[in-house]
């Protein structure tokens, strides 16, 4: 037997990571399997029609070692993250669900903690947790607890942000600095050795995706890079779109104690993942009032222009390096683990 | 091979140290640089500080390294 | 960052790069002064910072064997995949090794079946872990140059120090300047080396010094960012132009002619030098190290008697061949297809620093073509 057949026959923790092998489960397990009109545009959000509304509707499943981390939880990730999802569909975010899978021995101290955390987090977006549901597992069957959220905005107004509006010369911009959350986490955990000061930037973006929509910039498309940071948003847009994208590596902001954590584990913080940060395409005519407005915004102040889009020769992404040269950008393959060489 | 980080020794307690980048801070063995003072730079790899960055050869590279582009 | 950003501006790189271009006016495409470094780390920050492809077609980079995991037999993770599957075993290990194919499985692989398998960032870690679980043997697979090599050394120096029982190493450690040897006997025309920096802050400058004086080779002991490579590259040049080979140090803040003693001591106190089989290279005398008799109660390979069945190549993997330079990634005919990032049939793809993994990442497109900006 090859090494490479038994590769495919379980899922292993690459699996999760957000890059190559998570498409790859995407599109040759689940959109088979489930095939329809509405799961097509594989979006952040799914579309859906009630009536005359447009509702926006998407899911989202958390677990995070540990449930406490620096600037967080799992219960905040959990709203802001299935609200982030909703808002960058363009929807306004209403109402969530919110089901617990426990482990038996959780502290209910600590349940009570995580459920507060994510009412503020709910109050701070706008939004009422509707429904929800509780199971418990067996101890050593699941990590303290597992939370998913599921979400239902309306989409006002025929917004469509979508990968088919993107076009040569739009510029791209992130509202804040890079890694926050995947270096927070990192560092809370034991084992990884190190200590820093970084907090993870989870938050709501809905406030501030509005406040952009209210200038009127002609915004094509946004996503919320998470899992795989903004390298892999980047390369499923560039792909989705069949446009060529090129980051100018200078103007990333990253903070000082991320990239000093990033060089000790030797990551890149384009691959980090974060809980706050959305990546926008916009008309490039429209970039600089759009990044002005957004940098008046709390969860946008350091809002910059990271790159452009080149043409539609292919969906590539390629970076103009710190010393001038370019390189490519690829799709991470796999966990990206700490490393000594 | 290999990924090696210059920090500043900012703690020494017996053959360990906290070094410092950025301000994210490690825990190191101090056994394979016995004269490692506070303040020095270090290279560090593999929870170890493996050599001393000499901080006068660093600043005669950087200053090569404008030289450079005064000239071009 | 200090002592980095420093090293990866824009600036100087126009009068560095003009300098090689000077240097190597008398190669040409077909036949270009050639250079080849002997360092993973190297392979990829050349690889990320783009430089190959700023460089003049007179001058050609080469990557050798010098990435741990890379040279690491097959042998080597069926031993430690044996070891995983004792029931009260925890197996440590740098990030590195995770994903690297054994022969039928690997350690990403054994932890996704159940085994207690970590990855810590130092042998101290395993250490502590040690510490915390004296029930349980803990055994931390040792991979890495010179540089790597003295971290375990004290490591283990510590564990007999503190009586630690339950700590144990499985050495793959290799050093350096041996298979270096090797090739500038070769059938590559090597003109210099790129010598790896970490490894020399630990050996020094002079443990090179055979090369020019035996064979010729211009040898500059370089740095990792963008602009010291930049700088090495030129220095080998202008070596190779002037025709005076020698072992000069572009990498004066870190490395000295004579190294880290303490460090060299250290590995003397704990590691005796041992034949060792490097992927695709076979055996190379002395180039390895093996736990001392003074520390054979912690050797992970006496310790415990498990039964490796035979190791097993894929068929059609080259890995051997890219180390030693004679193909580039895209020859090999797994390249892309059958063997990709996403499942790697050998270590030169998976390696975070392997050849194949850095040609798959940044420089496959480039052969379709310059890029589009």
């Amino acid at each position: 037997m090859q090494m490479t057949d038994h590769f495919n026959d379980i899922i292993t923790l690459a699996h999760g990571g957000g890059g190559l092998l998570s498409q790859q489960l995407v599109d040759e397990i689940f959109v088979p399997a489930f095939s329809n009109v509405y799961l097509a545009p594989l979006g952040d959000s799914a579309m859906v029609r009630a009536g005359r509304e447009t509702l926006a509707f998407t899911t989202d499943s958390f677990t995070v070692d540990p449930l406490f981390f620096p600037g967080g939880d799992i219960g905040r990730l959990a709203v802001c993250g299935t609200v982030n999802d909703l808002a960058v569909s363009g929807a306004d975010p209403k109402f969530l669900s919110a089901g617990m899978i426990i482990e038996e021995g959780l502290p209910v101290s600590t349940l009570g903690r995580i459920v507060r955390s994510m009412k503020t987090a709910a109050d701070q977006a706008g939004v009422s947790i509707v429904t929800g549901d509780t199971k418990v597992v067996e101890k050593g069957k699941g990590d303290g607890i597992f939370i998913n959220t599921s979400g239902v905005g309306i989409v006002r107004g025929g917004l469509v942000y979508s990968t088919s509006n993107i076009a040569p010369g739009d510029r791209i911009i992130v509202n804040g600095p890079l890694g926050n959350h995947g270096m927070a986490v990192m560092t809370a955990r034991e084992g990884f050795g190190f200590s820093s000061t970084i907090d993870s930037d989870v938050a709501p973006l809905n406030g501030l995706i509005r406040a952009m929509q209210k200038t009127g910039a002609d915004i094509h498309m946004m996503r919320d890079a998470t899992r795989g940071g903004a390298a892999t948003v980047l390369n499923e847009i560039a792909s989705a779109a069949g446009v060529t994208i090129e980051v100018d590596e200078p103007a990333v902001p990253v903070s000082e104690p991320v990239r000093g954590a990033c060089e000790l584990l030797g990551f890149d913080p384009l691959y980090v993942a974060n809980e706050g940060v959305i990546v926008v395409f916009a008309a490039p005519g429209h970039a600089g009032s759009l990044v002005e407005e957004m940098r008046r915004h709390p969860f946008g102040t350091q809002s910059a222009v990271i790159g452009t889009v080149k043409d539609r020769s292919g969906g590539m992404v390629v970076l103009r390096t710190t010393i001038g040269s370019s390189r490519i950008l690829d799709m991470l393959t796999g966990e990206m683990l700490p490393r000594i060489c | 091979m290999c990924l090696a980080v210059p920090m500043q020794l900012e703690e020494i307690t017996g053959d360990r140290g906290i070094v410092t980048i950025g301000g994210a801070k490690r825990e190191i063995g101090l056994n394979l640089l016995p004269d490692a003072r506070k303040g020095d730079f270090v290279l560090v790899h593999a929870g170890f500080a493996i050599q001393k960055i000499d901080e006068k050869e660093a600043r005669e590279t950087i200053e090569l390294f404008r030289e450079m582009e005064r000239l071009a | 960052m200090k002592y980095i950003d420093e090293f990866r501006r824009k600036e100087p790189v126009q009068a560095l790069l003009r300098s090689i271009t000077d240097c190597s006016a008398g190669y040409s495409a077909e036949a270009p002064m050639t250079f080849m470094e002997v360092c993973g780390t190297h392979t990829m920050t050349i690889a990320r910072s783009g430089i190959r492809a700023m460089l003049p077609p007179s001058v050609r980079l080469i990557s050798g064997p010098g990435c741990p995991v890379c040279v690491t037999p097959n042998a080597f993770i069926d031993h430690a995949v044996e070891l995983a599957r004792r029931s009260d075993s925890i197996i440590t290990t740098f990030g590195d090794m995770m994903r690297v194919p054994g022969s039928r499985s690997s350690l990403s692989m054994e932890r996704a079946s159940g085994s207690d398998i970590r990855v810590v960032t130092s042998a101290l870690d395993a250490l502590d872990l040690a510490k915390k679980n004296s029930g349980r043997p803990v055994v931390f697979l040792g991979v890495g140059f010179e540089t790597t090599a003295p971290t375990i050394a004290a490591s283990l120096y510590m564990a007999r120090q503190e009586h630690i029982s339950n700590f144990f190493v499985l050495s793959a450690h290799k050093t350096m300047p041996p298979p270096m040897d090797m090739l500038s006997r070769g059938s590559i025309a090597i003109h210099g080396y790129l010598c790896p920096g970490h490894v020399s802050a630990v050996i020094g400058a002079d443990a090179y010094r055979f090369l020019p004086e035996k064979y010729g080779i211009a040898c500059v002991v370089a740095g990792f960012e963008p602009l010291d490579i930049l700088q090495s590259i030129a220095m080998l040049a202008k070596q190779v132009r002037e025709n005076r080979p020698g072992v000069e140090i572009a990498y004066t803040r870190a490395v000295t002619r004579q190294g880290n003693y303490a460090a060299r001591a250290m590995m003397e106190k704990v590691f005796d030098p041992c034949d060792s089989e490097w992927r695709g290279l076979g055996v190379i005398p002395g180039s390895g190290l093996a736990l001392s008799p003074t520390y054979a109660a912690f050797d992970a390979g006496a310790r415990f008697s498990v039964t490796v069945p035979p190791p097993q190549e894929h068929k059609g993997c080259r890995c051997g061949d890219v180390l030693q330079a004679t193909i580039i990634p895209s020859q090999c005919g797994l390249f892309g297809t059958v063997c990709t990032p996403a499942s790697p049939a050998g270590p030169c793809m998976v390696s975070t620093e392997g050849t194949c993994a850095a040609y798959y990442k940044y420089l496959r497109h480039r052969e379709a073509g310059p890029l589009p900006v």
